[in-house]
């Protein structure tokens, strides 16, 4: 499968999707001028990942801010590894957030509740 | 300009200068809201609050109230009918810095028609408490689908959550059309 590989500016993130390494990141800022444009690839690659996904997918978000718009997409990404979960594929997230940053924190939580899937808070220092 | 239009011209400039400064005005922009200009202001408003060394957290909560602010404007500002492109994402945005709390001030011209859906939205936001705005920020994402120009209605309803204060807001009659909306949120300096 195609990885996709984005470098981050200062309002859009960092996008790692690699089948074959197993490497599933999305990190940094986001508030992209067009949100729908910047997470359509990202969307559409999980749809083609699904057919044939790894035995274990462990994703990652790594953000240190985004806004309202990209939280909604946010939840798109989410929902499509809650249906990989589903269709029983061994399914991770590791939400990152900065030890001292309640509302990324809270962030996390949140969207682990409306998403079932197992979802791993981990905090970090900057 | 002739030398006594001149001469008016730049004492309404130092008025100007100094009702800024008495207003503790900080960044007052006029015109179309891009997503340069939200950039530009973010990062303006950012370096600043660094440079005084403002606390983390508040930081965040201005960059995050300013993104919201300056999204709806370019999002939501009318445009009046098809070939009047005069306010559409237009309006006035302003941050001022107190002793105590930042404030984000937005202007920006609506429909009439709209003042009434806009003003029931308002009201429920300030309705709830922390744990309500929470549900109906989750509930918001799941059912909410992005307009065509990318909001997701969350805007408001984040302000208010990281702000921990009612929204301010206030409609003033342009003409039998159209009105001028104004909203402005605090962020106390508090950390």
């Amino acid at each position: 499968m195609e990885v996709i590989k984005i470098k981050g500016t200062d309002d859009t993130p960092t996008v790692i999707l690699d089948k074959e390494s197993g490497i599933f990141e999305i990190s940094g800022r986001s508030l992209p001028e067009d949100v729908t444009t910047f997470y359509e690839p990202i969307l559409n690659w999980l749809d083609e990942y699904q057919e044939e996904a790894n035995a274990k997918t462990v994703f990652s978000f790594k953000l240190v801010y985004f806004n309202t718009a990209s939280s909604k997409l946010i939840l798109d990404i989410l929902m499509k590894l809650e249906e990989m979960h589903e269709n029983g594929k061994e399914v991770l997230i590791k939400w990152f957030f900065p030890e001292d940053d309640e509302d990324m924190e809270e962030a996390g939580e949140e969207y682990a509740d409306i998403v079932d899937v197992p979802f791993e808070q981990v905090s970090y220092t900057l | 300009m002739d030398k006594s239009n001149v001469k008016g011209f730049l004492e309404f400039v130092y008025d100007f200068y100094r009702s800024m400064k008495a207003h503790e005005i900080t960044l007052v922009y006029e015109g179309e809201i891009t997503h340069q200009i939200t950039k530009a202001f973010t990062s303006l408003t950012e370096s600043n609050m660094a440079k005084e060394s403002e606390a983390n957290s508040v930081q965040k909560k201005v960059f995050h109230v300013m993104v919201e602010c300056l999204q709806n404007i370019s999002k939501h500002a009318d445009s009046f009918g098809s070939d009047d492109f005069l306010f559409a994402g237009r309006g006035i945005f302003m941050v001022s810095k107190g002793k105590n709390d930042y404030h984000v001030t937005t202007g920006n011209v609506i429909e009439n028609d709209k003042i009434e859906e806009l003003t029931e939205m308002l009201d429920h936001i300030n309705s709830l408490d922390k744990e309500g705005l929470k549900d109906l920020y989750k509930n918001q994402m799941k059912e909410g689908r992005l307009s065509e120009k990318g909001g997701a209605g969350l805007g408001f309803i984040d302000i208010a959550r990281k702000t921990s204060q009612k929204l301010d807001y206030h409609f003033l009659p342009i003409d039998e059309g159209s009105s001028f909306f104004l909203l402005t949120s605090s962020i106390s300096r508090i950390a």
